[in-house]
């Protein structure tokens, strides 16, 4: 792995309740090269969250502190929140969930492409639009035109993640955060657009964080893997290396996972109590 | 079409309402010390004494071609009234919403943007004094202090006497007629006489509108688009005025169109401490008279602002929201 483009040492994120602060992440600790880093976890695990204080997108009163949150050499916790937009889009980026709810409803789809472009570059109008369009086709949309003045509600998940990736990687950024980019489209759709991921950050040579909490997709699709329980990270590991496995949390997900030549009567479900003390 | 068909639903609801209510034209015009004999001949000769059903398809010919009848209490045909109440009441309503929307509208982005801050805590005691005051009380506490006391604007009426009946009558708005006259000192004086009631009445619906803007923008910044935009490194403000602000104008149309629609029927509070001689002060003046015809000129009118009114939100819907074409 070459230098880090990004390093995130004892990350946590804490938010005030009634019965005192409830920390959500706990000292979470990585460094992303140019390579495909999975976090997987159980909802409500923090993987989101700490997608989400990597771009400082926690909403208050959610409070985000490291020891380190370097990229490009700043400090992202200590620049000021104009600096903060200048990474936000152009070198950090983020693929949400469900294009039905991240897309603007009322905005047409190369509108919302164009923005990110505006909002960084000083592009001329005309050639926004070009670029625009040269990114619709590259994304694999085959009438560019006509979907640049689509709204939302007009085109299909599949189309609509497609635009989504097209928006997030316009300004060629550094580094892509995909919160379980197809967790909300059908199977089939699924792998069209992770390969599209795929070729997109391979070409041009970022680092992805790709959040979901489907194992297997996971272990297919990166190169390295997190695994979170409870806000912590409970294993790292090789892609390939998954059935090593020693953490009880993984093994118990692992040994829950149906197989295509099934021989075992019951398939296993998660036994919390195993791994209480670990 | 649906237009045509509502108005006659609506001409249909108020003329029989009107016959159903327990109160005799007749009368109003007779007085109760009429012989019977002169009564049954004035009720005839209004037509009264006919079935309900041609009574009601005279009444539509007449609304058709124009003819609302005379009014009891002004010895004036009913239609020469409204045109005379109805453009006094439509200035200030239209300033007035005018007002409400300039100030509210913001109002209410602002406060939902600093959801909890000092700013929301301070327009969140506006809106509820809006909503709380009385509007007889807030009109003569202003009549006090900024006429009365400060003398910053002038009194009760639309124009002062001394100006009155100088511009001649185009549309029977003060202040369009008295610039088309290019009289400008009649167009001043109109402004210092109109600004308070319609600033008082602007205060109310602010009140509503702020309020509501609020509700629909924090439903809006709630949204993971508008997580989207600020991934995409949007200013804060562009991630509200661009983002969130525009799906919400749909359903403020609607707050405003009922607000805007709500002052059109004539705030009576108002138009009776200002002396505004509006369609809220003749509607109530010829209830307590029992003339009806009078009644039902105004509420048709009122009737018809209403359609109007919506037609317009409708329209502005589908240029406004492309999943409403």
């Amino acid at each position: 792995m070459s230098e880090p483009l990004l390093e995130v040492e004892n990350l946590r994120v804490r938010f005030p309740t009634a019965n005192g602060p409830v920390e959500v992440v706990r000292g979470v600790s990585f460094a992303l090269g140019r390579e495909r880093l999975g976090i997987v976890g159980e909802s409500g695990s923090g993987k989101s969250l700490t997608g989400r204080s990597i771009l400082r997108l926690v909403r208050a009163p959610g409070k985000v502190t490291a020891d380190r949150l370097r990229f490009e050499g700043k400090d992202l916790l200590a620049i000021s929140e104009y600096e903060m937009r200048q990474i936000r889009g152009a070198r950090i980026s983020m693929v949400m969930q469900d294009p039905k709810f991240s897309l603007n409803p009322v905005m047409t789809m190369g509108e919302q492409i164009g923005e990110t472009l505006a909002v960084h570059g000083r592009l001329p109008r005309r050639q926004i639009r070009r670029r625009v369009l040269d990114m619709l086709e590259a994304v694999q949309i085959r009438e560019p035109e006509r979907v640049y003045g689509l709204y939302p509600h007009e085109v299909s998940g599949g189309m609509g993640q497609r635009v989504m990736i097209a928006m997030m990687l316009i300004p060629e950024p550094a580094i892509l955060i995909a919160d379980e980019p197809t967790s909300a489209l059908d199977v089939s759709v699924q792998g069209e657009v992770l390969r599209l991921i795929n070729d997109l950050i391979t070409r041009n040579g970022m680092g992805l964080i790709f959040i979901s909490h489907d194992l297997n997709l996971v272990s297919q699709f990166c190169d390295r893997i997190l695994v979170m329980y409870r806000g912590e990270i409970v294993e790292e590991c090789a892609a390939g290396a998954l059935e090593k496995a020693r953490h009880p949390y993984k093994r118990g997900l692992l040994a829950s996972v149906p197989r295509i030549d099934e021989t075992r009567a019951e398939l296993p479900v998660l036994d919390r109590g195993a791994w209480a003390g670990a | 079409m649906t237009t045509a068909f509502t108005f006659l639903g609506l001409l249909a609801i108020t003329f029989f309402i009107g016959r159903v209510v327990p109160i005799d034209p007749v009368l109003a015009v007779v007085g109760d010390r009429a012989p019977q004999a002169v009564y049954e001949r004035v009720r005839e000769e209004m037509g009264l004494d006919r079935p309900l059903f041609v009574q009601f398809f005279s009444y539509v010919g007449d609304v058709l071609s124009g003819n609302f009848g005379m009014s009891v209490t002004t010895q004036r045909p009913v239609l020469d009234d409204l045109m005379q109440v109805f453009p006094a009441t439509l200035e200030m309503a239209t300033l007035g919403i005018i007002i409400g929307v300039a100030l509210g509208v913001p109002m209410g982005v602002i406060a939902a943007s600093r959801q909890g801050s000092l700013t929301d805590q301070a327009i969140r005691v506006v809106g509820l004094l809006g909503y709380s005051m009385p509007a007889f009380w807030l009109g003569l506490v202003g009549l006090l202090v900024f006429y009365a006391r400060l003398q910053w604007v002038a009194g009760p009426g639309r124009i002062d006497i001394f100006y009155d009946g100088l511009i001649p009558t185009a549309t029977g708005l003060m202040l369009v007629d008295s610039l088309v006259a290019g009289d400008l000192d009649v167009f001043w004086n109109a402004v210092s006489h109109i600004v308070l009631p319609a600033s008082i009445l602007g205060f109310f619906s602010l009140a509503y509108i702020a309020r509501m803007t609020r509700s629909f923008m924090l439903n809006q910044l709630g949204q993971e688009y508008v997580t989207t935009a600020r991934v995409k490194g949007v200013s804060e403000r562009a991630v509200i005025w661009r983002h969130a602000f525009r799906p919400i104008r749909v359903p403020l149309i609607t707050v405003v169109g009922l607000s805007y629609a709500g002052l059109l029927e004539g705030s009576v509070m108002i138009e009776t401490v200002f002396s505004w001689p509006g369609i809220g002060n003749y509607l109530t003046a010829a209830l307590f008279n029992a003339d009806m015809n009078a009644v039902l000129g105004a509420t048709l009118v009122i009737g018809a602002v209403f359609i109007v009114i919506n037609k317009v939100s409708d329209a502005l819907y589908r240029v406004l929201d492309p999943r409403a074409q």
